[in-house]
């Protein structure tokens, strides 16, 4: 870029007045701001502080928290093995190990045999969620996910229908209605979701 | 006798060190609350209130025995004599300041005299001298620590502490001029009689408190530590309770500081109805405790401005200090001096 372009905007520094340069009235602005903060801390309870363990923060409902594997009305996995969640996973943090639904579930083909999400590898992108074509799979409004080693943050199957068991009744599923017939692995399920 | 004298001495170097401790773990507390105050946080209130104490008052002590526990880190490359002794300097030149700082009335009438060293005639020139000997513990700290932010850090302390050291020198002669003393409690005495110097010297108190700030390393002035260039600054190699004696000092500098702004622009102990002639013990400890009150409520004040002003770029610091404040001292003084002549002459 040339120095005598025309589309250069050149910016100068505000000038101080005499004021602005003996420092102390802009000193005594900012005191009034600070001031006004630590009294209305005081006395206005002006504090933004959640008392955390007394109080718990609710977030927002889309909010993208820890995974829960949704379950229908007869307790079991949604989950139909498609793998879709794991391809659109950009941390490859989803795996799945599908097989053949046994013969009382007619309804489906396949369920995950074992379906492991590493939940320190996870980005909490919603990606999963958004690729299920069964609404299995949910991130749920869960922000207090704690572990003492690696190995307890793999989150297996059980462990994400458990998580589906302790958020069902604060976070419904997304999507109530079941989606359109015809569709691809979802065709069989025509029962109303819970 | 002269050995009563002596233990009546120990007696107060004892309480006035145990005090001065006791209250700068507590301004730490102060300042972290009034740091969460400004940014709309609540700050620290859970320690102790298991045991039922409520505000975290036992928070300073959690800090106090981390300071003393936790790990003592000398790095190999220190060079070690200065190094250890870098703090110890830092402590005690902070100390050494509140021998002649009066913390209450003193004087011939009085019971108990409020200071260690009564009645040092040059008192204030005491305090400056003790006071500017902090640096050294700044610079060594730098120096010994054989690390280029340290080393950055005591450099700046140097610099910004010889600059700023003309204007506060400056700014307080004028009140020495009216007063016609060193001494503080012939200048409390004297503003006791006519009223507080703040109203006969506004500009030698804007001049001293600014100084005041950057003496005792304090933001908007704290170059020599300033976290996010130089990590730490000169105790960037400093841990546990080394640290936590740059810590101490700072504190004990800042109610110094604190004690000589009241002593020489507040009044001291001086509140409208009370004066010299009230002699009794507890006339006395009433005016120990509105001078700690006046004390306190300044500490307060420069907490506020920390968290309100950012930090100097260092030209702008030289500025401020060579450009401004010492033109302006300076101006201050061969005013004050012509109306005290004046004043002299023809009206006593």
């Amino acid at each position: 870029m040339r120095l005598d372009d025309p589309k250069l905007k050149k910016i100068e520094p505000p000038k101080l007045s005499l004021a602005d340069r003996f420092y102390l009235p802009q000193v005594a602005a900012g005191l009034k701001v600070t001031g006004e903060h630590i009294l209305g801390v005081i006395f206005k309870d002006q504090a933004f502080t959640v008392q955390y363990p007394e109080e718990q923060h609710v977030p927002s409902p889309v909010y993208r928290g820890v995974h829960r594997l949704n379950k229908d009305e007869e307790g079991r996995p949604k989950c139909v093995a498609c793998m879709l969640c794991a391809t659109a996973c950009p941390a490859h943090c989803i795996d799945i190990v599908g097989a053949t639904a046994p013969e009382s579930w007619p309804d489906r083909e396949k369920y995950p045999e074992s379906f492991v999400i590493d939940e320190l590898r996870c980005i909490y992108c919603g990606m999963c969620e958004e690729a299920c074509p069964v609404e299995a799979i949910e991130l749920t409004g869960l922000y207090d996910l704690t572990g003492l080693s690696r190995e307890e943050m793999i989150f297996d199957k059980t462990k994400l229908l458990s998580v589906f068991d302790v958020t069902r009744d604060a976070e419904p599923m997304k999507f109530t209605t079941p989606p359109p017939a015809g569709t691809g692995p979802t065709q069989a399920l025509e029962s109303p979701v819970s | 006798m002269t050995i009563w004298v002596l233990i009546g001495i120990l007696i107060k170097i004892l309480i006035v060190v145990g005090v001065t401790q006791g209250t700068v773990a507590y301004l730490i507390l102060v300042e972290r609350k009034i740091a969460a105050y400004a940014q709309d946080r609540i700050g620290p209130n859970r320690c102790g209130r298991e045991v039922g104490v409520p505000f975290a008052l036992l928070q300073p002590l959690a800090d106090g025995a981390k300071m003393l526990l936790k790990e003592d880190v000398v790095p190999k490359y220190v060079t070690k004599p200065l190094y250890i002794l870098a703090p110890w300097i830092a402590i005690a030149t902070a100390m050494v300041g509140f021998a002649v700082v009066p913390f209450g009335p003193v004087g011939p009438n009085e019971l108990i005299n409020f200071q260690i060293a009564p009645n040092v005639d040059i008192g204030i020139l005491y305090v400056m001298a003790v006071g500017s000997l902090a640096v050294y513990g700044v610079i060594l700290a730098g120096w010994a620590s054989n690390n280029k932010y340290a080393f950055i850090g005591g450099l700046r302390s140097s610099a910004q502490l010889i600059s700023y050291e003309i204007p506060l020198g400056l700014s307080i002669l004028g009140m020495v001029m009216i007063a016609g003393s060193l001494d503080l409690n012939r200048i409390i005495a004297w503003q006791d009689a006519h009223g507080w110097g703040i109203f006969y010297q506004p500009l030698a108190f804007v001049l001293f408190f600014t100084s005041a700030f950057a003496e005792t390393n304090r933001l908007p002035f704290d170059l020599p530590e300033s976290e996010q260039e130089l990590v730490g600054g000169f105790h960037t190699e400093y841990s546990a309770m080394k640290f936590g004696m740059f810590f101490l000092g700072e504190y004990l500098h800042i109610i110094t500081a604190c004690f000589v702004t009241v002593a020489l622009f507040f009044g001291g102990w001086d509140m409208p109805g009370l004066n010299v002639e009230q002699t009794g013990i507890l006339w006395s400890l009433l005016k120990v405790g509105v001078f700690a009150a006046k004390v306190g409520l300044a500490i307060l004040f420069i907490m506020w401005i920390r968290w309100t002003l950012p930090r100097f770029r260092y030209d702008q610091l030289m500025d401020l200090a060579w450009k401004s404040m010492i033109p302006l001292a300076l101006i201050n003084l061969v005013a004050t001096a012509g109306v005290v002549q004046l004043v002299r002459t023809y009206w006593s």
